[in-house]
């Protein structure tokens, strides 16, 4: 029934929708775990309520997208073996250590403070609840260095050895944890994922601005986003120019598809737009500023950038597919400097708070950085093709000996399952972002009882009854 | 590069480190898992608002445990890892499925309003059942023996589906729903922990039944187990583990009519043990059965160290937060809605 399906293409397809649904999550939580920790120190050191009102809505927003980051995130530990048992069986010695680290040392904590976070309120003191929100915090970033050296690791793989059985060896774990491109993964990676928390959280408090509810808590949701697209868009940039030099030093096939760059050139021209053809190895059509793709990469208008046909057409990775996501991932990065440079301006002329245009663009900018980081992830993947292990390892030599029907009726699944959860969950965070920070007197109850044990006559009187 | 190939066994330590976090998941994760099982069984809507509350703080810590024994797998015994996921290819892809939907209700049902509620209770249930049976299946597949060509999985797309492990999965389910009445006596009361006692008193009679067929079935249908148990001297050595669980199951049979509340999951945790520890024995020194033996899975004795390394001092710091966790939510759940607030 499946015979005429690829199954390496469906594997591939597989890992890809679920990393790539998965990272939305994490995109999100990493920033906003962060920024809760600051909202809550803001509270202890101020005593303001409404950043305890901002807090207490976040942090269920926090929930959800949390439950569901470690649903999909379990799925993916058991995938490099259900899909890639090859793969884990020839690297297994060199990254194998960096994912159990990263289950010791981030996965726990996160997992355990978790719960005094969201149920721990009337339990531990404001303290201990504020070192909570700091660990999980903390965990989010630890788990995020873990993951993106051994993601790294595969697109610059170093310290190891291919032994004479095909296996991979270890020989030296600081040049594997720290691989030539893993610093600045991390940090391109972990200021995406502050900048799609900062315009999530700046389109949230542009709603309630426009609509001109809870206007107190906008502000500050508002004003904390737009200091970040002020400042750490721009940074964000050089970050991510940083990125593709490295990338250009040691993959630089990747970079002539970014560049859609066929022919080696001196002094090449920067394509803004343009249709590649994978078989007839050019573009179809392209607009470009002359000489300065030499410049960006070479900080020089004649330098020589190597063309994709350097390398034969089997080393060659889907050109138009990382040539566009590029251009994705780049113009929303600037869309977010012009956003912050226009909160800069209104903000100088005291408008921040009353522009409605701007307040309808920030909305309209809420998913940005989710689209930017996928995008950005789809530009180093696909751009990693044909290899797993670049010039290492190549991914149709690594797949599990299943057969394409299982694989093509559990992407299904994947597909259904994920779809529901997401429908789901968007629909719930919808309804607490349509609730807003302020806190009905019902919820203020401790729960799960031990100082209160909730006896029912109690909650009757308390709640009117509602429970009985 | 450090190893500490030439003082330790660094096979056989990963093989006790990974076989604990299994346990530690199995009961862990066993008792959440079993709450769901229960879960549409309980007499009233603030029974099921109770028992969700009493595992809320707790299932994704819990849930960690599955991660752990993942990744050290890949990490400690990468070959074992190759070759057990694409075996098991089918089931481990509806656990992971199974676990999502459940594990996203706690969530969903706690926002959810009125009807919808009951989409999320059936969500938990059902994710809650279909992991447990796949697990049970899984376990009864190992047990069973996986086929090998070169260093893969050598079998087809259903070789887990046989009537030993789908008796094995619904073994899996009597157990966890043992764990998860326990649980709910040891964290409710009045109504709740009462239906929770008349569900334990009928449920363990299942675990009972199935956990002798399993004993009677294992040495049956491998002459190498029957030799191991039944040989002397090892029948001696061996008999303290039958002996316990049958003491254990008395204990908790008398437990049940009483009014204890802690000791009937401390007892099951015991006869889990038991289980286990006789499977580990039954299966040894095979990571994968009959084919892998755990040194031959084993990854660079390089790689063994670095984790051991570390696990040495993160895992004692880990099972002290988790238990300061535990701690910190000690006492009896309440009902109350929003557990946030």
């Amino acid at each position: 029934m499946f015979s005429h399906l690829d199954p390496v293409f469906l594997a591939r397809a597989q890992f890809a929708f679920t990393v790539a649904y998965h990272i939305t999550f994490p995109a999100f939580t990493i920033g906003l775990a962060s920024w809760l920790a600051v909202v809550e120190w803001r509270w202890l050191k101020t005593g303001n309520p409404l950043y305890e009102q901002i807090y207490r809505m976040w942090v269920k927003i926090f929930a959800v997208t949390f439950g569901m980051g470690v649903v999909t995130g379990v799925v993916l530990s058991y995938q490099f073996g259900t899909n890639w048992s090859v793969f884990a069986d020839q690297v297994g010695s060199v990254l194998g250590p960096l994912l159990g680290y990263e289950v010791l040392t981030a996965f726990f904590l996160e997992a355990s403070f978790l719960g005094i976070m969201l149920f721990g309120w009337n339990r531990v003191s404001r303290k201990m609840h504020f070192a909570a929100t700091v660990i999980v915090a903390a965990g989010t970033l630890i788990s995020a260095f873990w993951i993106l050296s051994a993601n790294s690791w595969m697109q610059t793989p170093a310290g190891f050895r291919v032994g004479a059985d095909g296996l991979l060896y270890p020989t030296n774990w600081i040049q594997v944890i720290f691989n030539p491109s893993f610093p600045f993964r991390f940090i391109h990676m972990v200021t995406g994922a502050y900048l799609t928390t900062a315009f999530v959280v700046g389109g949230i408090g542009g709603y309630y601005l426009w609509r001109g509810l809870h206007v107190k808590h906008a502000r500050i949701m508002l004003g904390m986003a737009m200091i970040m697209a002020i400042f750490v868009a721009p940074m964000q940039l050089l970050f991510g120019d940083l990125h593709g030099l490295n990338t250009f030093k040691h993959q630089p096939v990747k970079v002539a598809a970014m560049e859609g760059i066929w022919e080696t050139e001196q002094g090449a021209a920067l394509r803004l737009f343009a249709w590649p053809d994978q078989n007839d190895e050019r573009n179809r059509f392209e607009i470009a500023i002359p000489k300065l793709s030499s410049f960006i990469l070479t900080h020089d208008f004649n330098g020589e950038v190597k063309g994709l046909k350097t390398w034969p057409r089997g080393d060659r990775p889907p050109v138009a597919m990382v040539f566009w996501t590029f251009r994705l991932m780049v113009g929303l990065g600037m869309l977010m400097i012009a956003t912050g440079l226009v909160a800069l301006v209104l903000h100088l002329k005291k408008q921040l708070f009353t522009t409605r245009w701007f307040h309808l663009w920030c909305m309209a900018m809420t998913p940005a950085g989710f689209v930017a980081v996928v995008a950005g992830w789809f530009v180093t993947e696909v751009g990693r093709q044909p290899f797993i292990v670049f010039n290492v390892l190549r991914t149709s030599e690594t797949i599990s000996p299943v057969a394409a029907g299982p694989i093509a009726i559990s992407l299904a699944a994947f597909v259904v399952t994920y779809g529901l959860v997401f429908t789901a969950g968007a629909y719930y965070i919808l309804k607490l972002i349509g609730k807003g920070p302020e806190i009905a007197e019902e919820d203020a109850y401790g729960s799960h009882g031990v100082k209160q044990p909730a006896l029912v006559t109690d909650l009757a009187a308390g709640t009117g009854g509602k429970d009985v | 590069m450090f190893s500490f190939e030439s003082f330790l066994d660094l096979p056989l330590v990963w093989y006790a480190l990974i076989g604990t976090a299994i346990f530690l998941y199995i009961l862990l994760d066993g008792f959440d898992l079993g709450v769901g099982i229960l879960f549409p069984f309980a007499p009233t809507d603030q029974c099921r608002d109770r028992m969700m509350n009493s595992i809320a703080p707790f299932w994704d810590g819990n849930e960690t445990w599955l991660v752990l024994g993942g990744g050290g797998l890949f990490a400690a015994f990468p070959l074992a890892y190759a070759i057990l996921m694409p075996a098991f290819y089918i089931p481990i892809i509806l656990m992971l499925l199974g676990l999502i939907f459940r594990g996203v209700a706690f969530e969903f049902r706690f926002k959810a309003t009125g009807k919808s509620r009951r989409i999320w209770d059936y969500s938990f249930h059902f994710g809650s059942l279909v992991a447990t049976f796949m697990q049970g299946m899984v376990l009864g597949t190992f047990v069973h023996g996986i086929a090998v060509d070169g260093r893969n999985f050598g079998g087809g797309a259903f070789d887990w589906m046989d009537a030993f492990s789908v008796m094995t999965g619904v073994a899996l389910v009597t157990g966890y729903a043992l764990l998860g009445a326990t649980w709910t006596i040891m964290k409710t009361e009045g109504d709740t922990q009462d239906w929770a006692r008349k569900c334990a008193r009928y449920v363990m009679i299942y675990v009972a039944v199935f956990m002798g067929l399993v004993s009677l079935i294992m040495p049956l249908m491998n002459s190498d187990i029957k030799a191991l148990w039944f040989s002397l001297p090892n029948f001696y050595f061996l008999q303290p583990m039958p002996i316990l669980s049958v003491v254990f199951f008395v204990m908790l049979w008398r437990d049940l009519r009483t009014e204890r509340e802690f000791r009937p999951f401390f007892l099951t945790l015991g006869i889990f043990l038991m289980n286990y520890i006789g499977i580990g024995v039954s299966t040894w020194p095979w990571l994968v059965p009959f084919k892998v033996t755990l040194w031959e899975a084993a990854a660079a004795p390089e790689s063994q160290s670095l984790l051991l390394l570390g696990t040495v001092f993160l895992l004692p710091c880990v099972l002290a937060y988790t238990g300061y966790c535990f701690w910190v939510f000690r006492g009896k759940a309440s009902h109350e809605h929003d557990p946030a607030y």
